[in-house]
């Protein structure tokens, strides 16, 4: 149903159709309110218009019907509420296993970056039905990532990691806007969402050009930079051992506790000192300035990595969450 | 002294005292409402010019009328001049100005000289603006959202902003003085159950002036701080956040909405009573309703942040309070909707605004309950939608109020009447060209399309080309008044001093009103709206010829 409707977006992802429901309930109810509201002015203007001997009746008001109108529609407000936050939820909640697509945004263009390790500018290639994540942050300013065909939209900012999460539906060419004023060319800053068949999409992935999946430019980085001698994968390490770390809660050495996500591992890298680890010292080095955001994002994937279910020292804890 | 016959000659505010002098010193309120009348309009055509532009810009998919900078300065200083030159100031610095001492009996507010004060504050900013504007403008869109704004843009942000900073005094010495004189200052008898709900709801729009425009004050501050000096406030590469920035600046911007339409709301209360003959139904929930929006309008100001980054749950109790400061609203709408029933209608040109304000602001209203629902916010917020909704408010409600303010009044400022028949085709065009420029932009935001775009994927055009088209005829309709009201000055018919007939101790008094305001200060012994003991004008064509 509204498939095809003029006037009307692509409706191309699995939570698309609750937010167009939403929509035509909302489109309904104010229709109705506006004809309510505008016949009894209509009606009242013509009926109660100044005639000859007409005197006007003064009436001092009606407290029940204050209450009345008062509380009938903040009942149905709550509704909309109730309706609107439910799809609120599930479109910030992505499911746990989706994939993960890394996002750049910079004055005026979108790179992505999938875990494979393709690159792409301006371009985001994903198959039709798989739960995708987009973890997104921005070089520069604040941009906004936008399909209108799938009803979802995140600010990208800078300094930090923001997810939104889709499933594609229907194969096509989808805009991807920026939503966000950034400047100059922010009109410029749009890009497409290809949704192709899973086996396409095998193809795809398979005939690009890559130089390496994300965790393993995240790996050699991490040996480049050193990080290696002081976060071993034993407990000789003067750094916290960074094996199985991710998604889990660290308790840090103010007694408060964290949990390891996409941001505090950015943050950890360019202000080490923020939150140190409970029986560790202050004595990382800031990388401020020093790794650009792709290689963040590169770092951000090998930390995770090994925390993946198959990766050495994770198995044991992801068994026991499922 | 009061004999039926009136001539231009009489002693009153506008010939008391002549030259230019007598203007730009003056302590008169009412003269101060003038000027504040002239300077305003002055901006509204500036902005309204940078509006065309846009709208001409947009006729075509592709950027071709101007540069991609330019269109973002232009939409970037219709923002500015329109909501801090235009709107704020509107209907408190023109109308309320002249009115609230009026109304209450009182010889004029309590600080005439800081009244004319906060004109020149507001003058200081304009030529600032103006200097702004002219020696390259600013491009941050009027939220001035960082960090862009303090990072990255290459334009005048320092001088936009002080320029801001420096409107926003005027603004609150306004809502101080309106404060205290309300007060202070009401004539014997005119107790707070008697007021005219007019000054209820400025009242409540000063309360929002006096409290939230010193927080706009420091957030503009911190952002030149950190554009000239470097602090890390809002740029996070200097450990600054840049959600900080959003919560400030929306936490004054969110109930700036209610000082541009709450004193659209109080002359729509006057109007409705006027026109339909009625004391409003239900005037004390009128009342307090006023109250309701300035306090719960405090609450809900990250419900323009459901997108940028807040928490789940911070975005689940916005939505639900901002459910909240819809209530009041509908309130009002209900109450004056049922305040004509069993009146006796007459059709004059204030309350041909009044039934256009009540359709556009129901219609605003509605889409503000779309945008509050989360699931539907994050598809249609930073898109067109949202134009369209807030263009609903703030000109389908407030230019809308401010117009039927101005016509109602007029007679009691100038001393003459408008014609009666270009006034009704002025509303009329105004209401079509409202219409046929803004609905489109509901559409075409929920087929996608991002606001502040200078080009634009071509699926988008039709629905443009039609809001372009609106926009000429609404501009139509805005030169219109400026002109007749102009003729009016000169060769309009001498003004009665109450010619609707209408309620209220500004209508007792002559037209235009000697500088005190009453030659006898009047004492109140009725209640507001007294509109039984009042006789109907003879005839409506009274008013026309």
């Amino acid at each position: 149903m509204f498939d095809n409707l003029p006037l009307w977006p692509a409706r191309a992802s699995a939570g698309a159709g609750n937010v167009d429901a939403l929509y035509i309930f909302l489109l309904l109810l104010s229709g109705f309110m506006c004809i309510a509201i505008f016949t009894m002015i209509i009606v009242f203007a013509l009926r109660y218009r100044r005639q000859p001997g007409r005197v006007a009746e003064q009436i001092e008001g009606s407290t029940a019907l204050e209450i009345t109108w008062s509380v009938v529609p903040l009942g149905i407000f709550m509704i909309i509420f109730v309706w609107g936050a439910f799809i609120f939820f599930q479109e910030r909640t992505p499911p746990r296993d989706a994939t993960e697509i890394y996002v750049v945004a910079k004055q005026w263009m979108w790179k992505l970056e999938h875990v494979e390790g393709q690159r792409e500018i301006n371009e985001l290639h994903v198959p039709v039905g798989r739960d995708v994540k987009m973890i997104m942050t921005s070089q520069d300013v604040i941009h906004s990532f936008y399909v209108p065909a799938f009803r979802i939209k995140q600010d990208v900012l800078p300094g930090r990691y923001t997810t939104a999460w889709f499933r594609a539906t229907k194969p096509g060419v989808y805009h991807l806007f920026c939503a966000e004023y950034c400047g100059s060319q922010h009109s410029g800053m749009i890009g497409q969402v290809v949704v192709m068949e899973p086996a396409q999409y095998q193809a795809w992935l398979s005939g690009g050009n890559t130089s390496g999946s994300l965790a393993s430019n995240g790996e050699s980085i991490f040996q480049q930079l050193g990080c290696v001698t002081c976060h071993r994968s034993d407990t000789q390490g003067r750094g916290p051992n960074l094996v199985g770390i991710f998604g889990k809660p660290v308790l840090l050495e103010d007694g408060r506790t964290v949990v390891a996500d996409e941001n505090y591992v950015r943050e950890s890298i360019l202000s080490p000192s923020a939150k140190v680890v409970k029986g560790f010292k202050p004595i990382m080095p800031v990388f401020q300035g020093l790794v650009s955001e792709e290689q963040l994002t590169e770092l951000v994937a090998y930390v995770k990595s090994l925390s993946a279910p198959g990766a050495a020292g994770a198995k044991v804890q992801e068994s026991k969450v499922q | 002294m009061a004999t039926a016959v009136i001539t231009p000659e009489r002693e009153n505010y506008l010939n008391q005292e002549y030259g230019i002098r007598s203007w730009l010193l003056t302590t008169d309120h009412k003269r101060i409402a003038l000027l504040y009348l002239v300077s305003i309009t002055f901006f509204f055509f500036i902005g309204g010019f940078f509006a065309l532009l846009i709208r001409l810009e947009l006729l075509t998919p592709a950027g071709d009328l101007v540069q991609a900078d330019t269109y973002n300065k232009l939409f970037t200083m219709h923002g500015m001049v329109m909501v801090f030159f235009f709107l704020i100031p509107s209907i408190p610095a023109v109308l309320g100005n002249f009115l609230v001492p009026l109304m209450i009996g009182a010889k004029d507010l309590a600080f005439p000289r800081i009244n004319l004060l906060s004109w020149y504050l507001y003058i200081i900013a304009g030529i600032l603006m103006l200097h702004c504007i002219c020696t390259g403008g600013v491009d941050t869109g009027w939220t001035f959202y960082t960090p862009f704004s303090t990072a990255f843009s290459n334009t005048k942000v320092v001088e936009a902003g002080i320029a801001i900073f420096i409107a926003g005094f005027s603004s609150i010495l306004t809502g101080l003085n309106f404060v205290v004189t309300i007060h202070r200052m009401r004539a014997p008898g005119m107790t707070w159950s008697r007021l005219p709900l007019f000054i209820w709801a400025h009242y409540a729009t000063s309360v929002i002036q006096l409290l939230g425009t010193p927080v706009l004050a420091i957030t503009l501050l911190l952002v030149v701080f950190e554009r000239v000096f470097h602090l890390g406030i809002f740029d996070p590469t200097r450990g600054g956040d840049p959600l900080l920035f959003q919560h400030l600046f929306w936490f004054y911007s969110h109930p700036a909405v209610y000082i541009m339409i709450l004193p659209a709301m109080a002359v729509e209360s006057e109007v409705v009573a006027c026109f339909t003959r009625k004391r409003i139904f239900g005037y004390k929930f009128v009342a307090m309703s006023s109250i309701a929006i300035a306090v719960f309008g405090f609450l809900v100001w990250a419900h323009h942040m459901f997108v940028a980054g807040i928490s789940l749950y911070s975005a689940l109790i916005f939505s639900a309070l901002s459910y909240l400061v819809a209530v009041p609203s509908a309130i009002k709408v209900f109450n004056w909707t049922a305040t004509m029933y069993k009146g006796s209608i007459t059709f004059t040109t204030p309350m041909l605004y009044a039934f256009g304000f009540i359709g556009l602001f129901t219609m605003g209203g509605l889409t503000g309950l779309f945008l509050a629902a989360l699931g539907i916010d994050v598809h249609v917020t930073d898109t067109y939608f949202i134009i369209a909704h807030f263009h609903y408010i703030m000109v389908g409600g407030a230019v809308m109020g401010y117009l039927g303010g101005l016509h109602f009044w007029w007679p009691k400022i100038s001393g003459r009447m408008y014609p009666e028949w270009l006034g009704k085709f002025a509303a009329l065009i105004v209401f079509l060209g409202f219409n046929l420029t803004f609905f489109p932009q509901f559409i075409l935001g929920y087929m996608g399309m991002p606001r502040r775009y200078w080009q634009y994927p071509p699926e988008f055009q039709v629905l443009n080309v039609l809001s372009t088209a609106g926009s000429t005829i609404l501009a139509v309709g805005y030169v219109l008044p400026m002109v007749y009201f102009l003729w009016s000055m000169r060769y309009g018919k001498l003004a009665d001093d109450n010619p609707w007939g209408a309620a209220g101790l500004e209508w007792q008094t002559t037209s235009p009103p000697p500088t005190f305001n009453f030659d006898v200060p009047p004492v109140v012994t009725w209640e507001a709206y007294n509109y039984e003991e009042i006789p109907a004008p003879a005839e409506e064509v009274s008013v026309e010829r």
